[in-house]
């Protein structure tokens, strides 16, 4: 794992007395909130509908035990016992007064942690694949490309006032794990004939009022260029972005308005003009950040395979283990999605073992997942059994990953002051109905995803299964979306028709899983099924 | 009637105003009539509280008072999903009443 | 990082209601016109740009130019950082004032970019900007303000004044 030196150490307490200072002019009347607001939110403090909400960076999505250890204590000490793992990999308490936050930012920075960037017009949090450098499909770990783009990123001069937020994400597999297709640049590190590594960037994709896909605008950026690449993308739009209108003001409708290629060859020439700035670090700081990421010790020569003749185990091995690229390892995916409970919710109590559980098992290291899940990513397969039970013991191993009970859901109208409709309730009246009903494992892999507005934090768009809450003359209605896939095959969700109340949309999922089943051929998945027979057979059972 | 309700600044606590003070308590709040704009205004800038907003409201059977919007219900109750963390914790029903 | 020249007291308080101002040159006496109106016209040499022009436009001219003021209208709109730091990649070594909604917290990114002067519409408090100005004990970028980021620190570059 990277670790701060000096000057990283520095930069964050720099920022925490920066923030301590502005929360004292604040408080002293210094700062109007339309001023302050700004400043809070580059420091991840957000007011929601009962509190202040403090969100927590976890770069790429990568944690210590320690750091794990830190946020359980925060959790308790300054929250009211537990956090919420968000889709953007990063956490979020929802009980934080003003006055604690800039302590808490101190705590924070005593295990290299901060809350830098994770809101506000500016670059935010960067993510990763959630299996990086444990995958056995990667090219590479694209986590170093990541922190240098996190060091490049924070406390950015020219970039800290953009038209709107700006999200990367890092990835080197050709399996897109990270949703890295619906970034404002998804960056996928890739092989040439010659062995070389490069960046492919992707630009414009998001979800939000207006989903779009990503272009493909360069193919083949030098490592040792990619500072500079990025930073002229990021120019282009901040010269051109829109102001005027705040649903306009994203990269994507940029990209839209004036065209991926007319886009692309601005880049080029502004990336020419770099080229000649000195805006790029030296490729030995690139190297320096690679060793933190070498391997741990892995023990060499183990062997494949485990005794799955405890059939609750068994489940949870087929279910939510990843093939690991090391004989005798696997990566463990913690599912934070007991039946009927809160997707992304933990405990201080299961964050501390959590974080034990990474210690002991995982080369002190472990996982946020886009999913809301929690990873353990190299963990010897010859002690999987002992792993479950501790994680059984303490409600955390429910075998239900990529199932219709891994659901995400953004917290909606129970904390989120943008919401029109709640989406937790409806999570847990589903994962309730479908684990009364025994169908889960029979339909097999069905991504499930509510967001509690058209932001889309739920990542809607983008389930197989998409649920958008919408307000329907004061009352909480849903629609119901078909056929979004954040994967290699990356689509958007089409709306099915008229919404539904609560209690409808519940069944309106039955009747969409029950018409699947019906239909499905041999290894079909839901999203295989819905792309072959496509919309009309759903919407009749829906409306028929 | 018009209530008027904001959160606290140190604390960002949902507070309603009762005529004199900010109270956690929804069944505080006074009807604010015209002068909203005015009393959100003074408030705002002795930093006594943040982003007041005035919002409808109607007095149940029961005589309770009830904001209009389903989210103001939510912001005098808490999360419905944690009853437990609401100002009605002994309640498990208390969630029912903001639908 | 270097003190401001003049204007931390009331008494410095001149033209254009500049605050701040890190250069030792006489300031320009004329008023700064807009950039049409500049690229149209040859006696001027203080020029206005808004957010939605592009700096660009001026570069064919730097060599007349003694005065560029980039004018902020809200401070949320970050258009000029990139307008500023286009015509210092450029080479211009004229004045560049930020006008407008000029706050405390954008100070250290302005001065960043190239600004260095700065008229805030409402006055600062001198306190607060001083330690506003000083904020980045080091700096993760390279940008146009001459300071050596921390990654060419971290391999033998010279150190731009870190605390060793
Ligand atoms: S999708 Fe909407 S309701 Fe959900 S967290 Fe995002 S802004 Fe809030």
């Amino acid at each position: 794992m990277y670790q701060y030196d000096r000057y990283d150490q520095q930069m964050v307490d720099a920022r925490v007395a920066d923030f301590r200072d502005q929360v004292r002019r604040r408080l002293d009347g210094k700062l109007t909130e339309d001023q302050f607001k700004p400043l809070r939110l580059m420091n991840g403090l957000y007011l929601q509908l009962h509190a202040y909400m403090l969100r927590v960076a976890v770069p790429y999505g990568t944690l210590s035990a320690a750091q794990m250890h830190m946020l359980g204590t925060i959790a308790d000490k300054y929250d009211r016992g537990y956090g919420h793992f968000t889709t953007r990999q990063n956490i979020q308490y929802n009980w934080i007064r003003l006055e604690d936050a800039p302590d808490i930012l101190s705590e924070l920075s005593t295990v290299e942690m901060h809350a830098i960037q994770t809101s506000g017009n500016c670059i935010r949090n960067i993510s990763a694949d959630h299996f990086a450098g444990a995958a056995a499909d990667e090219v590479a770990d694209p986590r170093p490309y990541a922190e240098l783009m996190r060091q490049w990123s924070s406390f950015h001069p020219e970039f800290s006032y953009l038209p709107r937020k700006f999200k990367i994400a890092v990835i080197a597999s050709e399996t897109d794990r990270a949703a890295m297709r619906l970034h404002d640049i998804g960056i996928r590190i890739h092989k040439n004939d010659a062995g070389e590594l490069g960046a492919a960037f992707y630009v414009g994709g998001g979800m939000g009022r207006t989903p779009m896909i990503s272009h493909l605008v360069r193919e083949w950026v030098p490592l040792d260029r990619l500072i500079t690449y990025a930073e002229a993308c990021l120019r282009v739009y901040n010269r051109y972005g829109r102001r005027d209108n705040k649903y306009k003001a994203r990269i994507k409708i940029l990209l839209h308005e004036i065209g991926a290629e007319d886009y692309a060859a601005q880049v080029d020439a502004e990336y020419q003009h770099l080229l000649d700035q000195g805006v790029e670090p030296p490729f030995a700081e690139l190297e320096r950040i690679r060793t933190f990421f070498a391997d741990p010790s892995f023990v060499q020569g183990l062997s494949d395979g485990v005794d799955q003749s405890d059939q609750a185990f068994a489940a949870w091995v087929q279910q939510n283990t990843h093939l690991h690229r090391m004989h005798g390892y696997t990566s463990a995916t913690i599912s934070l999605k007991p039946v009927g409970g809160i997707p992304g919710d933990a405990t201080a109590a299961q964050i501390h073992l959590m974080a034990d559980l990474a210690k002991e098992f995982s080369f002190d290291e472990c996982r946020v997942t886009h999913a809301q899940n929690i990873v353990l990513p190299h963990v010897e397969q010859r002690r999987l059994y002992e792993l479950w039970q501790r994680l059984d013991a303490a409600g955390l191993a429910t075998a239900n990953l990529d199932n219709i009970g891994d659901i995400i859901a953004c917290p909606g109208l129970d904390y989120c002051s943008l919401a029109n409709a709640r989406a937790i309730p409806l999570a847990q009246k589903i994962s309730q109905r479908f684990a009364d009903n025994g169908k889960e494992a029979v339909i097999g892999e069905l991504k499930l995803k509510i967001s509690g507005c058209i932001n889309a934090c739920g990542h809607h768009h983008a389930g197989h299964i998409g649920i958008l809450g919408v307000d329907r003359k004061g009352r909480e209605n849903y629609q119901l979306l078909l056929g979004g896939s954040e994967g290699a095959d990356t689509s958007l969700g089409k709306i099915t028709g008229p919404g539904f109340d609560e209690d409808g949309v519940v069944d309106a999922i039955e009747k969409t899983t029950e018409l699947y089943l019906a239909q499905r051929q041999e290894g079909e998945r839901f999203l295989d099924t819905y792309r072959r027979i496509g919309m009309e057979p759903f919407k009749e059972v829906l409306y028929g | 009637m018009k209530i008027l309700t904001g959160n606290d600044l140190k604390s960002g606590a949902v507070v309603w105003w009762d005529g004199r003070n900010w109270s956690l308590h929804v069944e505080d709040a006074c009807d604010v009539g015209e002068d909203a704009a005015m009393i959100a205004a003074r408030e705002d800038a002795e930093r006594r509280v943040v982003v007041p907003y005035a919002i409808e409201a109607t007095v149940d059977a029961d005589g309770r008072i009830r904001p209009a919007h389903i989210k103001d219900r939510i912001r005098a109750l808490g999360p419905t999903v944690r009853t437990d963390l609401t100002l009605r914790p002994a309640d498990p029903e208390a969630g029912t009443w903001v639908i | 990082m270097a003190e401001p020249i003049s204007g931390t007291d009331s008494e410095a308080r001149e033209l254009d209601d500049v605050q701040f101002r890190f250069r030792n040159d006489e300031m320009v006496d004329h008023p700064a016109v807009t950039v049409d109106a500049f690229v149209g016209q040859t006696n001027a040499s203080a020029v206005r740009i808004e957010p939605g022009d592009d700096a660009r436009d001026l570069l064919l001219h730097l060599d007349r130019i003694a005065l560029v003021e980039v004018n902020f209208p809200s401070f949320g709109d970050g258009r000029g950082y990139s307008a500023a730091r286009i015509l210092r990649e450029a080479g211009y070594a004229g004045e560049l004032r930020a006008v407008g909604d000029v706050l405390i917290d954008q100070l250290s990114h302005m001065r960043r970019c190239g600004f260095d002067s700065f008229a805030p519409a409402v006055r600062l408090d001198a306190t607060d900007a001083e330690r506003a100005f000083a904020t980045w004990p080091d700096v993760y970028q390279a940008a146009v303000d001459g300071r050596a980021p921390i990654w060419t620190l971290r391999h033998g570059g010279r150190d731009g004044g870190g605390n060793g």
